[in-house]
């Protein structure tokens, strides 16, 4: 009795803290996505009105809601697979007996995942500078002209992409690493005696020795990115011509340069419900191929 | 030598992708070392000629660099010491205290885990401004106090605890008070490191909620007053790298110090799928 009281005061405070501070803003949302909740509301809860669905309906007919959300979603479809590749590259070059200071390329292969978002996104958007930057001189040696990456509504997107491969791929090469060091070493010894290729040790052992993780992985890197915000924040604005306007930075500026809280609220829930979908797919995709 | 091509190619991929990831970030270090201009030219400049502190003077002097630098330390510090104590607790209880409804709740909190931050922010900026926070430390660090993801990594740690030795201090006459601050935290210590460093980082680096909460231009911190400064001089390369340079560097050097337990609290977070 004493015993389950003070386990109580253990737990309390952080149910408490995220009860009120997530677990209610959770329930909010969605209250406040069938309100008209806006500057007037924030500064008087009665000129709050309840509108139903208005707000999704409206969200479903504004074409800048869709363009954000294709272009979310083409920053996934492109950003995904190119940061799981990069990130399994990274890890089998690490992994491999053959390379040295092993620890050392480690660590420098991870270290863009600690630094701020914000500044190596300024740093990112001078490497892109039409005139001055690193990439295009790196280009031009390779005979292709400037690409005005910034300016360009069909290179702003892929540039984005380019940096938040580079900032990320180490997180994910960490945890395959560990997939990769978990398969057993007989099996590597069985092949190399049954005369297996290179490509066939790494199609038939390590790809279905680390799938679990690569969903995993895959996952988890989705849902990070679905959620873009602060590289077309500092580099892009949005733009050019909104190409880079993700679905957060749009319920940014629904929400806090337009103060339709309320709609921005809708924003945020039907993102929600997208990504929850999107896992849930995927997940289902997963199972199917591993009962197979 | 049958096994030398392989080798080499692999060391010399080793190192081209070692060069591509640090390139971005010794460009900026050097960069910020040049004088204005300097590095708006063609071809870019590798090295700064004549190396020079002005950026850092100018952004210390000019831009309240150092005030920001200070907010950022503040709020990391803050919502690090308020976390390590929430989910410590909570983290433990669940895993070695027997209450009513520890395993519904525990199931609850993690099925939250599907749920992003971003569908809170909203009803959060309301809330906060209703207790009159906007524009506090406090208000920023309000939804960092506690997480799911930290009460998940202590108990995990925790479930480890022998049972008897909690058993035998209870025994004694150990309120559970003493024995969590004497016989537990001290087990946990390496958790704790990691937890700290994770919620340090996390806090030092974002960027969203800060932007929205923190109205007040002097309560800035690094990642919303570069962002702010970097849209206001768009052309001035050398300042912004600079500006950059600060704001990553204190997170790097505790990276690199910590970077044991920060690897473990990423690989003990990915096998909670």
């Amino acid at each position: 009795m004493k015993r389950s009281m003070a386990a109580w005061w253990f737990v309390g405070p952080a149910l408490i803290v995220l009860g009120v501070f997530f677990f209610v803003p959770v329930l909010g949302a969605l209250l406040m996505s069938l309100t008209d909740f806006d500057l007037y509301a924030l500064s008087d809860w009665r000129n709050l009105r309840f509108i139903g669905f208005h707000n999704y309906v409206t969200l479903l007919q504004d074409p800048l809601f869709w363009k954000s959300l294709w272009n979310t979603l083409y920053f996934v479809v492109l950003g995904v697979p190119l940061s799981i590749g990069a990130s399994l590259g990274a890890a089998l070059l690490v992994n491999s007996r053959l390379g040295r200071f092993r620890s050392f390329f480690r660590t420098v292969y991870f270290a863009p995942v600690v630094t701020t978002l914000v500044a190596v996104a300024v740093v990112w958007r001078y490497i892109f500078h039409t005139r001055y930057g690193f990439l295009n001189y790196g280009l031009s040696g390779l005979g292709i002209d400037p690409i005005d990456w910034m300016g360009d509504p069909h290179w702003a997107m892929p540039a984005i992409v380019i940096l938040a491969v580079w900032k990320n791929f180490g997180y994910n090469m960490i945890i395959l690493l560990a997939a990769l060091q978990n398969i057993p070493e007989d099996l590597y010894e069985a092949a190399r005696i049954d005369g297996a290729s290179g490509w066939q040790v790494f199609r038939h052992i390590t790809l279905p020795g680390i799938a679990p993780v690569l969903l995993l992985v895959s996952i988890l890197t989705m849902t990070g990115y679905f959620q873009l915000f602060a590289e077309p924040y500092v580099m892009t604005e949005g733009g050019p011509l909104q190409s880079t306007l993700s679905v957060l930075y749009f319920m940014y500026e629904e929400g806090f340069k337009w103060w339709s809280l309320g709609r921005a609220s809708a924003v945020a829930f039907l993102l929600f419900v997208l990504m929850f979908l999107v896992t849930a797919f995927q997940l289902r995709l997963g199972r199917q191929r591993g009962d197979r | 030598m049958k096994r030398k091509g392989p080798t080499i190619l692999v060391n010399l991929l080793l190192i081209i992708g070692a060069v591509l990831t640090a390139f971005p970030l010794l460009w900026m270090v050097s960069v910020s070392f040049m004088p204005t201009g300097a590095a708006s030219t063609y071809p870019p400049p590798l090295l700064p000629a004549e190396p020079t502190l002005d950026n850092y003077r100018q952004l210390f002097a000019n831009h309240n660099a150092g005030r920001y630098m200070l907010n950022s330390a503040i709020v990391a510090s803050l919502a690090t010491v308020i976390a390590l104590v929430l989910n410590t607790m909570a983290g433990y209880a669940f895993a070695k205290l027997r209450f009513k409804g520890r395993e519904r709740i525990f199931q609850t909190l993690l099925g939250a885990l599907v749920i992003p931050a971003q569908v809170t922010m909203i009803p959060l900026f309301a809330l906060v401004k209703e207790m009159g926070l906007i524009s506090t430390y406090g208000g920023v660090i309000v939804p960092a106090m506690a997480s799911v993801f930290g009460i998940f990594l202590i108990r995990q740690y925790a479930l480890s605890l022998p049972d008897e030795l909690l058993e035998a201090a209870r025994i004694d006459g150990a309120s559970e008070a003493r024995i969590f601050w004497s016989l537990v935290v001290p087990l946990l210590q390496p958790i704790l490191v990691t937890l700290a460093i994770l919620t340090f980082l996390a806090t030092w680096n974002d960027f969203m909620w800060p932007l929205i909460v923190l109205t007040d231009q002097k309560l800035h911190t690094l990642p919303v007053a570069l962002a702010g400064l970097s849209r206001e001089h768009v052309q001035d390369n050398e300042l912004m790298m600079a500006g950059a340079v600060i704001t990553v560097l204190p997170v790097l050097a505790l990276f690199l110090a910590l970077q044991r337990y920060y690897i473990a609290g990423i690989l003990a977070g990915s096998v909670k799928g």
